[in-house]
Order: structure tokens, then sequence, then C-alpha cells
């Protein structure tokens, strides 16, 4: 059983992330501290909300800094819908805002002649194997509520991409960080099978570290 | 594609759901984490929780409802029946749910619409409008449950609260309503064709082909049904596999 931690920053409900990682198997506890992040194998920064009040949000709560060096020191996070759009360089959401730049590339409006909100359960298109996506056959689909996606720069951080009027890249992976643009809590059984994954992940993570 | 959203409606009372529900693999059926437990287990898309109870205690049970489910559920799930203030709705979203329905209080001020969208964002601003036919190519939107008639017309009403921030809109034909004939296609076209957001379908279904009839017909995104689902008349998958062998996109 992995301990991990749901960074609150005062973006949308948590509770759905922290129960749905509760169901998958392991432990999940609300942080609001910086300090207490190199206590859980794994982070996940969730959210809801606008960018620039979300890196606002980081800043003040000194969270920003804190979870790139979290990251930098080998530490597992996932950020989802929101939280995965921070893990870039910018976003030009109501201006340009500078995120947290973990993932090169930049997170843009999606394109104009479809529904916006992208809001309800799509398919995700996989590009490339990875521990996140163990047991999810392709053409599995998820539940999405988003205006804005992600556009890395570099392909081999793309694992999966949603078509909806064009593709868009809805799960991504470098190294020990990793983006959902889906919902994994509010997907049934699948997206509590990501975060089943997430957790193991996390879990081989710290057993990797006691054994050095 | 986004595949199109089938959405059980369960109407809630006291804390219990009402009209009979015949599971009898239930331990409790009047239990609306158990049941709605249940239509995400099946493949129900999203849950549309209807709390009937009256007047005041109705606050207090919307928001523990939406603690209750938020624990044992993990698709999407709208709560509404009765809301009226941006303050019931902060609690109703902070316990859990993932969208609110406003009906009557949207019409009384549609200012409301307004400060949740901009509050909370329009992704969980759900309006609800219950409308009725008064002429050919016609409706008018009725509150209070379909009893008090407004004068408002039902697809420039839509538009008006597209305008002011709705996120999605709930829309029941109040002539079809329990009477399993069928969705109201021409209303459902009609106010389809007016909004951009996206517009669940509800009122009258009796048999899988109306749920695929509206879906053809019209530009709907999700069909909303209650009493074919919970008489055990078709599951949820039965429904998905039927629309699906009609070329329609589900999740299965």
């Amino acid at each position: 059983m992995a301990k991990i931690g749901i960074i609150d920053y005062g973006m949308g409900n948590l509770r759905s992330v922290q129960k749905g990682m509760e169901k998958a198997g392991h432990q999940a506890s609300i942080l609001r501290w910086k300090d207490a992040l190199p206590q859980f194998d794994g982070i996940i920064l969730p959210g809801v909300g606008a960018f620039g009040d979300a890196v606002k949000n980081l800043r003040n709560f000194g969270l920003f800094e804190a979870i790139i060096d979290y990251v930098l020191s080998g530490g597992i996070l996932l950020g989802i819908c929101l939280g995965m759009q921070l893990l870039f360089e910018f976003s030009e959401e109501h201006g340009r805002h500078e995120g947290l730049g973990i993932i090169p590339g930049s997170v843009t409006r999606l394109p104009s002649e479809v529904k916006v909100p992208h809001m309800g359960w799509n398919i995700l298109k996989i590009k490339r194997e990875a521990p996140l996506l163990a047991g999810i056959e392709d053409g599995a689909r998820f539940y999405f509520v988003h205006s804005y996606r992600c556009v890395p720069e570099f392909e081999r951080d793309i694992v999966a991409v949603t078509p909806y009027g064009e593709d868009f890249v809805s799960v991504v992976a470098r190294d020990n960080v990793m983006g959902l643009q889906f919902h994994p809590e509010k997907s049934s059984g699948l997206g509590l099978r990501i975060l089943s994954n997430f957790g193991a992940i996390a879990e081989s993570k710290r057993n990797t570290v006691r054994s050095d | 594609m986004l595949a199109k959203r089938i959405i059980p409606c369960l109407d809630v009372e006291g804390g219990r759901v009402v009209k009979g529900i015949h599971f009898i693999d239930l331990r409790d059926a009047g239990d609306p984490v158990e049941l709605a437990a249940f239509y995400d287990k099946e493949g129900a898309d999203e849950l549309v929780f209807l709390d009937i109870t009256a007047s005041y205690e109705g606050r207090e049970t919307k928001v523990s409802l939406a603690s209750r489910v938020g624990e044992e559920v993990f698709i999407p799930f709208i709560i509404g029946g009765g809301i009226g203030s941006v303050e019931e709705i902060q609690k109703i979203l902070a316990a859990g749910a993932d969208k609110i329905s406003i009906n009557t209080a949207a019409v009384k001020n549609p200012e409301l619409i307004r400060e949740a969208a901009k509050r909370f964002g329009s992704q969980c601003v759900v309006v609800a409008i219950d409308a009725r036919r008064t002429a050919e190519g016609k409706w008018e939107v009725f509150t209070h449950g379909g009893r008090t008639p407004t004068g408002l017309d039902a697809v420039q009403w839509a538009r008006r609260v597209e305008d002011l921030g709705a996120g999605e809109i709930l829309l029941t034909s109040m002539d079809r309503d329990g009477t399993k004939l069928g969705y109201d296609i021409p209303l459902t076209r009609a106010v389809c064709e007016a909004v951009r957001i996206p517009v669940i379908a509800s009122g009258g279904a009796g048999n899988l082909q109306h749920l695929a009839e509206v879906i053809e017909e019209t530009n709907c995104d999700a069909v909303l049904a209650a009493s074919i689902f919970h008489y055990k008349e078709y599951s949820i998958k039965q429904a998905k596999e039927y629309l699906a062998s009609r070329g329609i996109e589900v999740r299965l």
C-alpha cells in the first residue's frame, strides 16, 4: 500500500480523488504544507479552475518551488486535469501564465470548431506503453471536463491522445512525472485502475529507494 | 469522439429513493448510495439525484446526500431540487457533487446562474428546464415541478441561460414525462439547435427505441431516464448495446 499525498491549494474538491485512491487500495491524505511532501511515496496535483489562480495559490502556499524540488529529487508526481496543465511551461488561459515547467510545452485553448468545454466520456488512443496505463486498452473511455489542452514540445512525452475536433494530448509521462487530462476519480472502474497503477508505481519507487 | 451519455435519474425524499425500485440484488433499494453504486457498476455515465424533500430539511439532506454518494460512486453526479442560493450550491459542490441543477430559482432570479457560473465554473451549473407545448413549435417554461406557468418561451429561455453562463441544460418535456411515449423530439431539436452547450433530453422514455430516436433525430448529448431502468425493464448495459448496434457512440 502506497502513501499518497493529494495537494490542497484551494482549487476544487479533492475528496473524490482521495476516495478514489482509497478505493484503489492505497492510503491517501490531503496535504497543505510543503514540508510534508517528502513523507509520501507519490504526490497527486489535482485541480479544477483557472490556470492563473492555481499558479498564484501554489506560490502563496510555497508549493510552487517545493513541487519542483520534489520532482528533481526523484519524487513521483501525477497531475490531474488542471494539475496536468500546470506541469507545462506556460498557459495561454486568460493571458500568459508561467507554469511549473516540469514538462516542456504549453497549454492552449481547444479548437473553436468543437463545443467547449469538452465534457463527457471520450477515448484514449494509446501512443506508447506506460506503467500508468497498465491494463487499459486502446479505445477505453474516460471522463473529461476541460477547455484547454496541453501541447508537449517532445513526442516522447506523449502517452495517449484523444480525438475532439483534432487529436489532443490526454496522457503524458516524463520520467517520474505523469499527467492525465481526464478525471480518473470520475471514470468508474477503469479510472480506479489507473489510480491503482499510480499507487503501484509510487510503491515500487519507495522499495527501490529503500533497497539502495 | 464523445460518447452519448446515459443518465439514470433518482428521486430522493428525506434521504431515501422514492418510487418503488425493484432490484432484488440490492440489500436496500431505497438507499440512494447503494443504488448509485449499482448504476456505476452497471455502466451508467452519470447520475442525477432530484431531491423532492419539502422546504428547509431539503438543504441539509442534499449536502449529506452529495457527501455520501461521493464516498461510493466514481462517475459524475448532479444534485438538483429546490436549490436557491449560491451558498447552498457551494455547500453541495464542496460535499462532492460534480454539478448542481437549478430550475425554479433560476427563473425567479436569473442572476443566480451568472453568479454560480462565475464562482464555480459553467461546467458545474446545469439549468433544468421543464417545458410544456402550447402551440405548434412553441413550448412554455413551467416551474415548481411543472405546476406553475412562467410565460417564458422554452427556446428563448434556453438561449438566455446559455448567455448567463449555464454549462448544460436538462430539458424535460412535461407533456411526455411519465407517459412512456418517447421523448418530445421537436422540443429537444428546437432547444439543441438554439444553444451550443450540451443538452440532456428527459421525459417520456418507455423503451430503448425511444433513447435511440432522440439521439438520432436531435443533437442532444445525453438521455435521462428513470422508470425503464428502475423497474429493470432494461439494464444500462442492454441500453448501451442496443444504441451501439444502431451505430451510436456509447461507453461500453
